[in-house]
């Protein structure tokens, strides 16, 4: 029961030991070194939505030219609905093109405050 | 043994208290090391639980009745595979699988989403923690599986006889899987509410588990109504019990929610229906286990009721409670994007799909509630039969199945008036055709199964010409032979294909139902060796009593001690048909005050159900013979004032042969049922589709380890 009290510990503690390693400079650490878990961070986060957007704008295309060539939808309104949809999505890769430049350009930041030893 | 098994559920309570501190620490505090502990923390905790149900495993299948659960539910003579399946059968061995199952489709879940949505998921990770750690704490409190009782019993109660089927094997994990991932998009949806994220990434992330959760709890419910069937004597596969009612109501919603989650995903609609859906069906699915483990239900599923019901209803009431909070604060977060462009869209077809959901959820929860509030309030005992049921439910799943053929043949966002009428000339003529074939037949006044039979058909229109068009189109673009472009069609399209497959299962289901519950003929009669009876078009003739003895010659390998029962001719036309062997199992009981001998078949004696079933119709036979007969009643009593337990057995030979020699008039029961494979083969179809909707895309796997490139995602806009 001790053996698996302490793998349970081992197991479980291991995120928290490697943060503390990248934050002791002693230990061939500090800040940037080995595993340095990433922040919660919003530009991440809304880059991941947009991907998920995207996807989901892509699968709507491909659902409308099916619906077209199942004969669901008139030439004309296939027309009209692929056009809006090839609008939404371009601008979709509009916002995932900026949130990556965001993304990169805070990386870049981060850096050269912090940078690898 | 026991030691190590509370220890582990002591240890896992401590992993659930720790990791719902770090998870929300972690997030509260941007420090994702202590998130990340966290999930951990739920991986250890389904290790844990691992050896702990294993731990009780080991007992039942070792015969150690020091574990009160073992001595309570399994015996020497309960069969091993019964026996492995006792565990769950008790009280607290099923909230130890209840744990168990949260545990590892938590780790999982948690496991895939690893590297996304790490705020949400802290969030996930603490709330299914929160549940894992409320299930252990109800075994460290009220329900220990470990608990054990020295000197042990020479030998244990048993396995309930009614339980000892073989599909009891996997139907409660199925059921418990089902209710176990329901928790798992409510843990996300909540996580998503309170960290202020209701786009469409957690929809997509929780997806799949939606839908694996509709997928078991579906098997689940298929595989309990065919237990009911085959194994409970009274011939009927649903009955309206409130359990089998409780597993249906979050199946409903997630029906509801797999539906209208599409809207979401290509609209940004519907947030506030759907985040509501994925909390209700998580909550039904809560409220479910209660009924079952709550002991409130005078149900044959509440086995031995305890005092779980307040933690259970402080539960549910914080749920509901949390979800109405985080809803109505985040609301202006869950604003539609868009508005409908059509009423004529699938996307109106999906919502009305929903409220018809939606509306069978409701009526069920209130005929299964009602009774329950209404005896807490009065003090009076109320319930609501099948009736009651049926006068609401049937119109819905008319509408329901209506529904599901017109959705296929529907466009998304817009559909002109004309492109309707073409797409649904094929199924109509279809849906009329059978109409007037049917009232050829003389059964006009059978209008629920002809309405049901008229929607099926437009159902298997509908779906049958989109497999068709969408075929013919691929041909057009690939060039490829039929089978080859209907491969090519549904793996390219395995959500929308996979889906028309469920609906047509859905409809040969509810084909089975309407013609099962409308044109069977039953009979219960009294009948002699040699006399017949008619049922239907089928004479079934009683031409010998069996009888088998002591549990190693069980023919049903149930562990009976005496079985009874009858060789039956079924004949039509006075041609053979079938022969078949309905019985029932006499079982040994704990109550000595029945003597040496009658203890030995003084248990709960089952039926052993026996039918002829066909692709058109089923023969289903039951019998009950009369162990009150006063031959047999005299070797008993004889038996029990000069039989020493030792010696008891040879009594059990004496029943059998003078049950052979001179058999009393039994009771049968008897039922012609048309199509009811049906029911269990649309099942099957319903699960086939699902797993080709479940099954991820190839393309979607390399697109995930693969470059995100804008290369790629042009040629997926051009690919169909």
């Amino acid at each position: 029961m001790l053996a698996l009290l302490a793998l349970v510990v081992f197991l479980v503690g291991a995120p928290l030991r490697a943060a503390r390693r990248a934050m002791d400079p002693a230990a061939g650490g500090g800040l940037g070194a080995g595993i340095r878990p990433r922040p919660h961070g919003a530009g991440g986060a809304n880059r991941v939505e947009l991907e998920a957007e995207r996807e989901a704008k892509y699968q709507e295309i491909r659902d409308a030219e099916l619906d077209f060539r199942t004969g669901k939808l008139s030439p004309e309104d296939y027309a009209a609905i692929d056009a809006e949809l090839r609008v939404e999505a371009i601008e979709i890769l509009n916002r995932v093109e900026q949130a990556e430049r965001r993304v990169e350009q805070a990386e870049r930041d981060e850096s050269g405050e912090e940078p690898e030893l | 043994m026991a030691g190590l098994g509370f220890a582990c559920l002591l240890l896992a309570l401590g992993v659930c208290v720790y990791g719902i501190g770090a998870a929300l620490y972690g997030v509260r505090s941007g420090r994702p090391e202590f998130s990340d502990s966290a999930r951990r923390a739920v991986y250890a905790l389904a290790g844990i639980l691992t050896i702990a149900f294993a731990v009780l495993e080991v007992a039942f299948l070792g015969n150690d009745f020091t574990f009160n659960t073992v001595a309570d539910t399994s015996s020497r003579t309960t069969p091993t595979f019964y026996k492995a399946a006792a565990v769950w059968s008790s009280q607290e061995g099923s909230l130890l699988l209840w744990a168990w199952l949260l545990s590892l489709w938590s780790s999982l879940a948690l496991f895939l989403t690893r590297k996304r949505m790490r705020d949400i998921a802290a969030y996930a990770t603490a709330i299914l923690l929160g549940f894992g750690g409320f299930f252990i704490a109800l075994m460290v409190i009220y329900a220990n599986p470990f608990a054990t009782t020295r000197p042990a019993p020479a030998e244990g109660v048993g396995l309930d006889p009614l339980l000892r089927f073989p599909t009891m094997g996997i139907h409660p994990p199925m059921l418990y899987s089902g209710y176990t991932l329901c928790t798992i998009p409510l843990a996300f949806g909540m996580g998503a509410l309170l960290a202020r994220r209701v786009d469409a990434d957690w929809i997509k992330a929780i997806r799949r588990f939606a839908f694996a959760a509709w997928l078991f709890l579906g098997i689940g419910i298929l595989l309990g109504a065919r237990w009911s069937y085959a194994e409970l004597g009274w011939g009927g596969y649903w009955g309206w019990d409130a359990v089998e009612n409780a597993s249906l109501m979050p199946w409903l919603t997630g029906t509801a929610f797999l539906h209208s989650l599409m809207i979401q995903e290509r609209r940004g609609m519907l947030k506030v229906w759907n985040v509501s859906l994925v909390l209700a069906t998580g909550t039904l699915a809560i409220m479910g286990t209660f009924l079952v483990r709550s002991g409130v239900l005078n149900s044959i599923h509440a086995f031995g009721g305890a005092t779980l019901g307040v933690p259970f209803v402080a539960l549910i009431a914080l749920l509901i409670a949390a979800s109405i909070y985080l809803v109505v604060t985040r609301r202006d977060m869950l604003r539609s994007e868009h508005r409908l462009d059509s009423l004529l869209s699938r996307e109106s077809v999906f919502i009305a799909n929903n409220l018809v959901l939606v509306a069978l959820c409701f009526v069920i929860f209130w005929g299964t509630y009602f009774p329950l509030i209404s005896e807490a309030l009065t003090g009076q005992e109320a319930s609501v039969g099948p009736p009651w049921f049926d006068r609401y439910t049937v119109p819905l799943a008319l509408v329901l199945v209506l529904l599901s053929g017109i959705g296929p043949v529907i466009a998304w966002r817009r559909a002109t008036l004309a492109n309707a009428r073409r797409s649904f000339l094929a199924p109509i003529a279809l849906a009329l055709a059978t109409l007037v074939v049917l009232l050829g037949t003389g059964i006009a006044h059978r209008s629920f199964a002809i309405a049901m039979f008229c929607c099926a058909a437009f159902v298997f229109g509908s779906v049958g010409q989109e497999f068709f068009r969408g075929v013919r189109a691929r041909r057009a673009m690939a060039g490829e032979a039929p089978p080859r472009a209907l491969l090519s069609l549904v793996l390219r399209n395995r959500r929308r294909y996979g889906g028309y497959v469920v609906h047509i299962g859905i409809a040969v289901l509810f084909v089975g139902v309407a013609a099962s519950s409308s044109f069977q003929h039953a009979s219960e009669l009294s009948l002699s060796p040699g006399q017949s009876t008619r049922v239907g078009a089928y004479t079934l003739r009683y031409v010998r009593p069996t009888a088998t003895i002591t549990p190693k010659y069980d023919a049903a390998h149930t562990g009976s001690t005496l079985s009874l029962g009858a060789v039956l001719d079924v004949t039509k036309g006075g041609r053979h048909v079938a022969t078949l062997n309905p019985s029932e199992g006499f079982y040994a009981s704990q109550d000595a005050s029945q003597g040496t001998v009658g203890s030995l078949v003084g248990g709960q004696p089952v039926s052993h159900v026996a039918t002829d079933a066909g692709i058109t119709r089923d023969v289903w036979s039951a019998i009950a013979p009369d162990i009150e007969a006063p031959a047999l009643q005299r070797i008993i009593t004889v038996g029990n004032a000069t039989l020493s337990s030792e010696e008891s057995l040879v009594a059990i030979g004496y029943l059998a042969r003078a049950y052979l020699k001179s058999p009393p008039p039994a009771q049968f029961h008897f039922i012609v049922s048309p199509l009811v494979m049906w029911i269990w083969i649309g099942g099957l179809i319903v699960f086939g589709g699902g797993l080709i909707a479940i099954w991820p895309p190839p393309s979607a796997v390399r697109r995930r380890v693969g470059a995100r490139s804008h290369a790629r995602a042009e040629r997926s806009l051009a690919r169909v």
